[in-house]
């Protein structure tokens, strides 16, 4: 169960350390590796229950593979919108983008 | 014998009405084929008007009544219908007559007026307004009418609406005589609240209040009734205390003071004590005020009359006193004698206006001072209105002599100390009478335009011509040896009040106040100044009015302004001030939120990310307490 526990823990800190660049980070393509940081925490789970978990099964690592691929294409589709939104306002500063407001 | 026109009768306030509505959709293409289109309709009214009145005369028909149910509320249905009685045939005669005469004066006298089609679409609807109200069959239709008029009245007066002194006097016209119809209102309300199956129509009242079946309603009651509908009779008929806007309203066109201020709107209120006598007749004290209050405005205004520079205001406040005469009339009891004045009257005294507005297009000032001299340059208008004044001093044999005789007579036999009064008022009515007269028409040209004076057009001295010769003839339908009029109005032979006196006594009086009159203002041979110097208070008292115009500013005017003040600022600062701080309370909470929607992504991120901590807290720490 310990091993459980420093898993959980890592993969806490991690999941905080790419919350926290989210909410802060002023590039948007930080912004982006962050949110990838977030998705491997999130998988460091899968494969800690998977392995130590009360009913250890393959099941979590096979979902952990296809976390990482959807990821790929999310990486590609935000990288993709980024390099649109550059294009349009010249710039990759998070601040400059609120459009929403409008 | 049946009637063959009488059912007819609702087609003569129809074709005022037909002119209105067409003058008001396309009065701005037509203006002077519409004005004589306005004219047109009155005329077919006055037609229609005398032979209904010719075959009334000639046969002995019986009343008609006409209409159809309007309202049905319970057990309650109220009529919307007419009446025809020889009463009403006669006023149906003076009141399109008179309407005929000023609508072809007014093609004359309001000619390059821009808003002339407007000017005849307000005259028509008055005339229509004026015809239903003589011919309504019950007290609601009735006061629905005298609204009406009331609003042209309004209109008319205020149809110069530029010049702030109409808008005032437009005003105080419809404010003043507004107290006059909340009294009439509330005379309605109780009549309906206390006649048996709330019938409001002139024949249950005359059957209710018929002294035989006396007692269905309690003399408290209907004294107090009857002077309600006096106090609206006193507001339209500018009777005191309620007399002070008839003066004002001679802002308005001249055709208009001729038409709605002396003829015919002014008679409303006698008509109206008239058509509810018998209200009145069932209680004694309410005849003994009409009486009073009749006699105190005929002296009081007759008066004023004396003092006043304004050719039309002499009139004006002549218009009142000859009004309290025939309130006096009625107060003796005698309807013949107040309805034979209201019949002469309306030709006099609608002759004297037109000629005032003759002079008044002529010289262009309505101040007596500045004319004189006239009477060579203006010999139609000058002749006319001298056979006006005449009549209306009661000089025999002019029609207003045997009017004026008839209620002197009538007051003899009644009260004789109201006859005295009568008879000092028709002094003072000759010698204003003359002194207008006099200085008008004699004596030199004093203002700047009286030299260049002419006559005016046919179009307005037709209708004096026709008005002075029934200002002439007018008396003969009822003297005191022929009480046809009386006979025909109210069916019975008139007890003859014929009385030797009265007849010396009026014509001296008459005689007297003109000779005085003449020897003042053109032989010179009073100075004419001599009243005021020695005087010098009265004349100033007659010239203010009696301060009543002050004292009712003092007493209400000013109270009402400062509480309309002090609700102003209420309204202003509490009421307005809830409504501005639940708009800036809006306001404030939208700005905040604007804060929020700032379009930043990572604060809406951090904003959830505060809530699930909330959250988490609250859920968290609900185990613990």
């Amino acid at each position: 169960m310990s091993m459980l526990a420093s898993y959980l823990t890592l993969a806490a800190v991690l999941f905080c350390i790419g919350f926290y660049g989210v909410l802060t980070k002023r590039n948007a393509i930080i912004v982006l590796l962050s949110i990838e940081l977030m998705l491997n925490a999130v998988n460091l789970n899968l494969v800690a229950f998977s392995k130590y978990g009360v009913n250890p099964a393959l099941t979590g690592q096979i979902f952990s593979l296809f976390t990482m691929t959807v990821a790929a294409a999310e990486a590609a589709v935000g990288i993709a919108v980024l390099i649109v939104l550059y294009r349009s306002k010249a710039t990759v500063n998070a601040d400059e983008f609120d459009e929403l407001r409008r | 014998m049946a009637t063959v026109f009488s059912p007819y009768a609702w087609l003569v306030p129809a074709f005022p009405f037909v002119a209105f509505a067409v003058l008001t959709a396309f009065g701005r293409s037509l203006s002077r084929t519409g004005a004589w289109l306005a004219t047109a309709g009155t005329f077919l009214s006055l037609v229609l008007s005398l032979v209904i009145a010719i075959e009334r005369m000639t046969g002995a028909a019986e009343d008609y009544r006409g209409g159809y149910e309007w309202l049905r509320i319970g057990d309650f249905s109220l009529p919307f219908g007419f009446e025809v009685t020889n009463l009403a045939a006669l006023m149906l005669v003076v009141v399109t007559l008179v309407a005929f005469l000023v609508n072809l004066y007014s093609l004359g006298y309001m000619k390059g007026d821009d808003r002339i089609s407007v000017f005849f679409a307000y005259v028509s609807l008055f005339t229509f307004s004026m015809l239903g109200l003589v011919l309504a069959d019950n007290l609601l239709l009735l006061y629905i009418f005298w609204e009406l008029v009331g609003v042209c009245s309004f209109l008319l007066v205020g149809f110069w609406y530029q010049k702030p002194e109409a808008k005032a006097a437009a005003k105080k016209a419809f404010i003043v005589t507004r107290i006059g119809d909340i009294g009439l209102l509330i005379a309605i309300l109780l009549l309906f609240w206390y006649m048996p199956d709330h019938a409001l129509d002139f024949v249950s009242l005359h059957n209710v209040f018929d002294p035989q079946n006396g007692g269905t309603i309690s003399l408290g009651i209907t004294t107090l009734i009857a002077l309600l509908i006096f106090l609206g009779a006193a507001g339209k008929s500018g009777q005191f205390p309620l007399h002070v806007w008839l003066p004002d309203a001679m802002e308005g066109p001249t055709p208009i003071s001729a038409l709605i201020h002396a003829a015919t709107m002014v008679a409303a209120g006698v008509f109206l004590v008239v058509r509810t006598f018998d209200v009145f007749e069932a209680s004694q004290a309410a005849m003994d005020t009409v009486a009073i209050i009749g006699a105190f405005t005929a002296i009081f205004a007759a008066t004023i009359g004396l003092a006043q520079n304004d050719i039309k205001r002499v009139l004006a406040y002549s218009t009142v006193s000859q009004l309290g005469y025939m309130m006096l009339a009625l107060g003796v009891g005698s309807v013949p004698g107040a309805m034979f004045h209201l019949f002469t009257h309306a030709f006099f005294k609608a002759l004297l206006f037109l000629g005032a507005g003759s002079v008044i297009h002529a010289v262009h000032t309505q101040d007596i001072r500045e004319m004189g001299g006239l009477g060579r340059r203006m010999k139609i208008t000058a002749w006319t209105f001298g056979i006006g004044a005449l009549s209306l001093s009661g000089i025999p044999p002019l029609a207003g002599f045997w009017s004026k005789d008839a209620i002197l007579a009538a007051a003899l036999a009644d009260r004789p100390w109201l006859f005295v009064v009568g008879a000092i008022a028709a002094f003072f009515t000759a010698l204003y009478m003359s002194r207008l007269f006099f200085l008008v028409f004699f004596g030199k040209p004093r203002g700047e335009h009286g030299a260049q004076a002419k006559e005016s057009p046919g179009v307005m001295t037709f209708p004096l011509l026709v008005l002075a010769a029934l200002a002439v003839v007018a008396g003969f339908a009822n003297t005191p040896w022929n009480g046809w009029l009386g006979q025909w109005l109210t069916g019975n032979a008139e007890a003859d009040h014929a009385s030797a006196l009265a007849i010396v006594v009026s014509v001296a009086v008459g005689l007297l106040g003109f000779y005085i009159g003449w020897l003042v203002y053109v032989k010179g041979a009073v100075r004419r100044d001599v009243l005021s110097s020695r005087l010098p208070g009265v004349v100033r008292l007659l010239e203010r009015k009696y301060y009543i115009d002050e004292l009712y500013a003092w007493l209400f005017v000013r109270p009402l302004r400062a509480l309309g003040d002090a609700l102003t600022a209420f309204d202003t600062h509490v009421v307005d001030g809830a409504v501005r701080l639940v708009g800036a309370a809006a306001n404030g909470i939208g700005k905040l939120n604007t804060r929020l929607q700032n379009g930043q992504l990572q604060t809406y991120g951090l904003a959830g990310l505060l809530a699930l901590v909330v959250l988490v807290v609250a859920i968290a720490g609900r185990r613990f307490w």
